[in-house]
């Protein structure tokens, strides 16, 4: 890149300093500080802290009920970003059809976006409320089964992803469609003219061409799953009933500031940050690999 | 032609009903804001409003203390938004206008923001602000937000799609950068700094976990904590009506913010998504 403005040697510098401060200090160091933590024991006092090794993520991958939380997150976060993404995608593809009127649709699913996972969960909760509850009501009459989440676990995660994918609809199928109007529409003109059918033409060229678009949601909806979920969490089932619905985030929550438990809950950190690097590569990967394709 | 007219209404059929269902969670919620308190246990549920309205988010607003708890809201949603646009469009800036030793370096490094989400450094920055003290402060609230990934990568796609004779033209007339970058990026750039606006300001409207850590004084708690605080009273039967009212005035905010700029909105992730 060219300078612009050369000549400048120290203006640069205070442009990004307010940025990388804040980065450095509230991010970045106390990061740090957590996978150092990580590695040390502290006295119930917090007077003494001694250098234990792998001693922490040792107690972690043998506890039973973290190995059953990081399960629980998988599963919990397939649900939401498989889930969430065909549906949303599915309505994109539906509201960038040439028909009229299709530009009301577009922004008509927006709005979701604004609400709040804990927002979301009230909202939730009382639509599932096993007395008064709509959702209960309707399905009960449907199949026959009343279903519970206050204390059916199974019943509990699904609800809670139904809930998540609801509030992440309006954010997936905002990308979907601004995805969508990227892909040449001559791609699919030559497709057709070949032969192919619409259902072939999708699978064939215009999802293999979205897969950036894909890949970020993947990561977006991941981070979400994981984390952002938290408040529809603790507003819905605190976890329960009986730990089903503890994911990693409100263990994490709960070993750090409920158990008071600092060095092992800084190695939930650790993990954590694992799982969020590995999806970042992927996205990563994805979009490259697609770049390279491209050229 | 009969088949193109059956595609059309079929289409618009589908679509107008998922809308309807995915629309109907919030009005179910809205018809049970508007009952009684026993009207709201009836069974079969209600569908239909009743009149209680006023009533319940009255009794929402003073059992929580609710316009505190959405002032609070609003301060730092507003300071922390603008903040990222300010801090974002400098380091753009930068980055884009300049060559300096440690650009190669810094970019990357504000873009880990995205690794870094709350959870994967939470003990520790919980007792930054500890030793800080700034627990049960505005500082803490606001100041951890300010740097924006996002707003960088905004503010830089754009900045990077203005012509060199721009910058060249000012420095003939003799501006420096400042100016240049006052008084002709800046305005050029209103549809990005208006997008993200929206998106940092119903983010942080949002935000639960942390504001649940660092205030525990019940003037300083923002809006989200207060549908817990609803939750959570010592009443054995929720008193669903007041809780879905002082849900619908903790939604309205955002949502009013998303639907009056929703071009902005639009325009905003069409950028983030050609990146």
């Amino acid at each position: 890149m060219q300078a612009r403005f050369p000549g400048y040697r120290i203006l640069p510098y205070l442009l990004v300093f307010p940025s990388v401060a804040v980065i450095i200090i509230f991010l970045v160091v106390p990061f740090i500080q957590a996978a150092i933590q990580s590695f040390r024991q502290t006295s119930p006092f917090g007077t003494v802290s001694s250098f234990v090794g792998i001693r922490q993520y040792q107690l972690l991958f043998s506890d039973p009920t973290y190995m059953r939380s990081l399960l629980t997150s998988w599963y919990f976060a397939l649900l939401v970003i498989l889930g969430g993404l065909s549906l949303s995608l599915f309505i994109a593809v539906l509201v960038t059809r040439k028909v009229r009127g299709m530009a009301f649709y577009q922004v008509a699913f927006i709005w979701t976006y604004a609400l709040s996972p804990a927002v979301a969960g009230v909202i939730w909760a009382l639509l599932f409320d096993p007395a008064i509850g709509i959702g209960t009501y309707v399905f009960s009459k449907l199949t026959g089964v009343s279903i519970n989440f206050t204390i059916q676990g199974a019943t509990a995660i699904l609800i809670l992803a139904a809930a998540a994918i609801w509030n992440m609809l309006g954010y997936n199928v905002c990308f979907y469609i601004a995805g969508l109007q990227n892909v040449p529409r001559e791609l699919e003109e030559a497709a057709r003219v070949d032969g192919a059918g619409p259902w072939r033409t999708f699978w064939l060229i215009t999802f293999p061409m979205l897969s950036p678009t894909t890949a970020f949601l993947v990561f977006v909806n991941t981070i979400y799953a994981f984390f952002q979920v938290f408040g529809l969490i603790d507003i819905m089932t605190k976890g329960g009933p009986g730990g089903a619905t503890e994911i990693l985030v409100y263990k994490l929550y709960r070993d750090a500031f409920i158990r008071v438990r600092y060095n092992y809950a800084s190695a939930q950190s650790v993990v954590l940050f694992l799982i969020v690097a590995a999806t970042a590569i992927f996205q990563l990967w994805v979009s490259t690999r697609r770049a390279v394709y491209l050229r | 032609m009969k088949k193109q007219v059956l595609y059309t209404v079929g289409l618009h059929a589908t679509l107008v009903l998922i809308l309807l269902g995915v629309a109907f969670p919030v009005y179910f919620a809205f018809v049970i804001a508007t009952h009684t308190h026993e009207d709201a246990y009836a069974f079969p549920p209600k569908l239909l409003p009743g009149k209680q309205f006023l009533a319940n988010v009255l009794e929402a607003w003073t059992r929580t203390n609710m316009g505190r708890l959405m002032l609070n809201s609003a301060i730092v949603a507003i300071a922390v938004s603008l903040g990222k646009i300010v801090l974002s469009i400098l380091a753009a800036f930068a980055f884009t206008h300049f060559r300096f030793r440690g650009r190669v370096l810094l970019f990357p490094m504000c873009m880990v923001t995205q690794m870094l989400p709350l959870p994967v450094r939470i003990v520790p920055a919980y007792q930054l602000m500890a030793s800080f003290h700034w627990l049960n402060t505005y500082y803490a609230l606001i100041i951890p937000y300010l740097a924006s990934t996002t707003g960088i990568l905004l503010f830089r796609q754009f900045f990077l799609t203005v012509p060199d004779e721009l910058p060249d033209a000012a420095r003939v007339d003799g501006a420096g950068p400042l100016r240049y970058l006052w008084s002709v990026l800046v305005p050029l750039s209103k549809t990005n700094i208006a997008a993200l606006f929206v998106i940092e300001f119903v983010y942080m409207w949002n935000e639960y976990l942390w504001p649940l850590l660092v205030t525990t004084n019940p003037s300083l708690r923002v809006a989200q904590i207060g549908l817990k605080m609803l939750l959570t009273t010592e009443r054995t039967v929720a008193e669903w009506n007041v809780i879905m009212a002082g849900t619908i005035l903790v939604m309205l905010p955002p949502l009013v913010v998303l639907i009056l700029m929703r071009r902005q909105f639009a325009q905003g992730i069409a950028m983030q998504s050609t990146k």
